[in-house]
């Protein structure tokens, strides 16, 4: 059985989840709860200055059947008075020594009011400090959260403060509604925080209401970007997980990263470990299905690593990372068919539409004489279940003309019935940098290109 | 206090409940969206379901049952009592390893929209100054008036009975497709500018000479005759199956039911048949069918419903006899059955043992064994196959403008409602054609 026991920057968990800061980390009684249902740690809603909430703060995407797809909210840190939550972290953290409590914080940009809160949470007892650099709604609009997760001087700035003044592990929270990730990454590397975690949410407007012309929700008859969040982001979380996993600066620096966004199963978790999480935080499953979540998030995990002989987080930890590379390194001699299973197609032709749509026309309907079939070719007079599904061509691949997108793959609505198949391209392999240092016209010049691909064979149509 | 007419019209109310909101935007949220999709291919309207479906998933109810009506503008009889699943829903490539997408019941709930906020086809074209009369106000009629009516043609139904709608409102058990439905779809298409006079009958009051003297074309839609005779004694004690049927719709608090019923047949009218007895108020009900269950001519989920319904079957008996105490049936005497070679149907010929008789008890018999050919296919002098009206490709008879669609000219494959639908959609199209060429012909 895989040990799931984490030490993050010296704060100990027995696994790897955290539920992150947020509604859920909200009370000390919530926490108990949660601790119970047995979650390894919590970072608890941010603390600091002080503010109002309003109504209708949380919008969602919903797609389909599917509800929250994606949450998008516009509420601000811990609406509950300071002395309140400092004093439930310290009985909590009293309660479960073994679990790992973490405060998120959030104060004006002055040196003095951060090395306040520093000591006002390291005297309650907490494992850690999260600098919450990353709320994108009303607290920037006060100079806090994303105002200064935009800005890496800035982070660096107060970063240094807080450590000036910490001495229990701290971790930096970045903002994701930044060009380049890394950078904010780098200046807290330079002001010698302890970890780093990410992401915090998008900034989102979840949409119109075409009954009343009003955005959604509605506060009042207004509304306005809030934090995005929930399954949907995770694609973006990978990346720019992945985009400090592969920076040398701040891989070099051996910063544990805390990854979240969009977590919602095990499988989720196992990705943001093998990309270079360490520590898993969760919010919107959470909120969506409430805290019972964390038995399958680590027995699922648990199963997998058995199976793939992982036995501790650590091992899983970054594993997948040397995979993740650039497009100019790719082998452009790759080169993958798609391939239709005809035992397991049910004939819907969405692979068929999509292909002769959208993508490169090489799906052809077949019918049983073997000839092509057009579309809707059938008889006026035609019909009943036996001559539809009888008469119904079967979709088959052409593979020669076939480039591999992987479209129709993605979806066909029936597990394994299109595989990709790896075919030999019958050239050496090559990558876009190889190709432009070693012929650099080919890269440049359409007409050297076109004789580069007649020579290697290389036929578009 | 229910009175006896609540107690039999409740019995018989409409069997599936409309889905709600939320059960239908789940199952058409199910809908994969085929492309060419097999239940399109499987309609005989050809509805593009994949189409109306996502249009219920999107909440565009308008524009669904505007999808249905351009295929079919009896789309809400044919979703009560289309067979989908030997249509539409057994075509469904989900059906393979999971549930088909129900079809049938997305269909009516786009249908009922419609009904309930009056969102019904609207009649574009400009006149053409062409007439047409359609004999006959079932399903063909109503589709073919409908179809030549958005075609800017005047269009007038003479049906000889008091209302309109055929074995829709007539011949079907309420409990699949209630009168109400089918006489507020009749309205749909008057509302196209179709006239419909009823207590009209051809040949009686008035001759196939005056029609063609006042119309361009004439449309015979007028379906099949009552219940053919058995040729067995006493056999006037019988109640014909279609007359029990209509008895249940339009007035099922008089209608008589024995406590002991015996339904001669196994088609699927002999199903609601018993299933109308069964409901209002029969103990027991028996189907006699002189061949075996391998060989009914209901559809599979029609014998299911039966079964449910408590209904019994008799196979491989063959009337022969009423037997009657005073006047009134006491049972019915039939032979033993032993199965022959295929006959022409390619079914085993049934042979009846002589010497088997043996009587089954009942205090009410009803046959339904399928209905007589068109008799006004004789009274035209129109030429037919079988039996049913010859008709050629363009669904015109022997005779030069008159056209004839429906159950009347189903010389080959099941009728049914919805293949009636698409011959008044064909023939419309066809005598539409028809009509221009002549216009083109004289200018």
């Amino acid at each position: 059985m895989a040990d799931l026991r984490i030490n993050f920057a010296g704060i100990q968990s027995p696994n790897p989840f955290w539920l992150a800061s947020a509604p859920p980390t909200n009370s000390g009684a919530q926490i108990h709860r949660a601790f119970e249902a047995g979650w390894g740690g919590a970072v608890w809603k941010t603390i600091g200055a002080p503010v109002l909430n309003v109504s209708n703060r949380y919008g969602a995407w919903h797609y389909g059947r599917q509800r929250m797809l994606a949450i998008n909210n516009v509420e601000l840190i811990s609406d509950r008075p300071l002395e309140v939550n400092l004093r439930e972290i310290a009985e909590v953290k009293r309660a479960w020594p073994d679990r790992a409590v973490i405060v998120s914080a959030m104060v004006e940009s002055k040196p003095e009011t951060w090395r306040e809160i520093v000591e006002r949470i390291e005297d309650t007892g907490a494992d850690g400090i999260e600098l919450n650099y990353g709320c994108p709604h009303g607290m920037s609009e006060r100079g806090m959260g994303a105002a200064v997760g935009q800005v890496p001087e800035y982070c660096e700035r107060i970063s240094r403060w807080v450590m000036e003044a910490a001495t229990i592990p701290v971790i930096m929270k970045l903002t994701p509604n930044i060009t380049n990730i890394v950078l904010p990454a780098r200046a807290g590397v330079a002001a010698g925080v302890n970890a780093l975690s990410l992401i915090n949410t998008i900034n989102s407007i979840v949409g119109v209401d075409l009954d009343t012309l009003e955005l959604t929700p509605s506060i009042g008859g207004k509304g306005g970007h809030g934090g995005y969040a929930g399954p949907a982001v995770k694609p973006i979380a990978l990346n720019m997980l992945a985009a400090l996993g592969t920076d040398e600066i701040v891989s070099k620096s051996g910063l544990p990263i805390s990854g979240m966004g969009g977590i919602a199963t095990w499988q989720d978790a196992a990705q943001f470990l093998l990309l270079g999480a360490s520590s898993l935080q969760v919010c919107t499953a959470a909120m969506h299905y409430g805290y019972r979540i964390i038995e399958d998030l680590c027995d699922g995990l648990s199963n997998w690593m058995d199976e793939k002989g992982f036995k501790t987080i650590a091992e899983v930890s970054g594993h997948s990372l040397h995979r993740v590379s650039d497009f100019k390194d790719f082998d452009l001699s790759f080169r993958a068919v798609a391939r239709i299973d005809e035992s397991k197609c049910i004939k819907c032709d969405l692979c068929y539409v999509a292909c002769n749509d959208t993508a490169h026309q090489c799906i052809d309907l077949v019918g049983r004489d073997g000839k092509l079939v057009a579309p809707r070719s059938y008889d006026v007079r035609s019909n009943g279940k036996l001559e539809a599904t009888e008469m119904r061509p079967q979709p088959v691949v052409r593979e020669e003309d076939c480039v591999g997108c992987r479209l129709c793959y993605n979806i066909c609505p029936v597990d394994d019935c299109i595989r990709m198949v790896e075919l030999p391209s019958g050239r050496s392999a090559v990558t876009w940098s190889q190709l432009s240092e070693q012929q650099g016209k080919v890269t440049e010049d359409w007409e050297t290109m076109k004789e580069y691909r007649k020579q290697v064979g290389i036929e578009i149509h | 206090m229910g009175s006896a007419l609540d107690d039999a019209a409740s019995a018989l109310r409409e069997q599936l409940a409309p889905l709600t909101q939320h059960a239908a935007a789940v199952e058409a949220d199910r809908c994969l969206y085929c492309f060419d999709a097999p239940c399109t291919h499987a309609c005989p309207t050809h509805i593009d379901i994949p189409r109306f479906i996502k249009k219920i998933a999107s909440q565009n109810l308008r524009g669904s049952a505007e999808t249905i009506f351009a295929s079919n503008l009896l789309g809400a009889t044919c979703a009560r009592v289309c067979p989908v699943q030997e249509l539409c829903e057994g075509a469904c490539v989900l059906g393979s390893d999971h549930k088909p997408i129900a079809i049938g019941r997305l269909q009516r709930y786009a249908m009922d929209y419609a009904r309930e906020h009056g969102s019904y086809p609207k009649v574009k074209a400009a006149p053409t100054g062409k007439k047409i009369a359609v004999i006959g106000a079932g399903p063909a009629g109503l589709s073919c008036a409908g179809e030549l009516a958005k075609l800017g043609h005047a269009v007038t139904i003479f049906e000889k009975r008091a209302k309109p709608g055929g074995l829709s409102t007539y011949g079907i058990i309420a409990l699949r497709e209630p009168v109400e439905i089918a006489l507020e779809e009749a309205r749909m298409i008057e509302g196209m500018g179709v006239k419909i006079e009823g207590g009209v009958e051809i040949g009686k009051d008035l001759s196939l000479a005056e029609l063609q003297k006042e119309f361009d074309s004439i449309v015979l839609s007028v379906g099949l005759g009552r219940t053919p005779g058995l040729d067995i004694e006493d056999e006037e004690a019988i109640v014909d199956g279609l007359e029990f049927i209509e008895g249940s719709k339009t007035d099922a608090a008089s209608l008589k039911v024995g406590r002991n019923v015996i339904v001669i047949g196994a088609g699927n009218t002999a199903v609601d048949c018993a299933t109308i007895a069964k409901r209002l108020g029969a103990e027991r009900v028996t189907m006699v069918y002189r061949r075996t269950d391998r060989e009914m001519t209901c559809y599979e989920h029609e014998y299911d419903f039966a079964r449910k319904e408590g209904i019994e079957f008799r196979f491989l008996s063959q009337p022969s006899r009423v037997v009657l105490e005073g006047g009134r049936p006491t049972g019915l005497e039939c032979r033993r059955v032993e199965l022959g070679a295929p006959d022409a149907s390619g079914r085993p010929t049934p042979v009846a043992v002589q010497g088997s008789e043996f009587v089954l008890a009942a205090d009410q018999i009803v046959k339904a064994v399928g209905q007589e050919k068109p008799s006004l296919a004789m009274l035209l002098g129109l030429e037919t196959t079988k039996g049913f009206i010859a008709v050629d490709g363009s669904f015109m008879t022997s005779v030069s403008g008159v056209y004839a669609i429906g159950d009347c000219i189903r010389a080959r494959g099941a009728a049914s409602t919805v293949m009636a639908v698409q011959d008044g959609k064909l023939a419309a199209a066809a005598i539409h054609a028809q009509l221009v060429l002549q216009a083109t012909e004289k200018s």
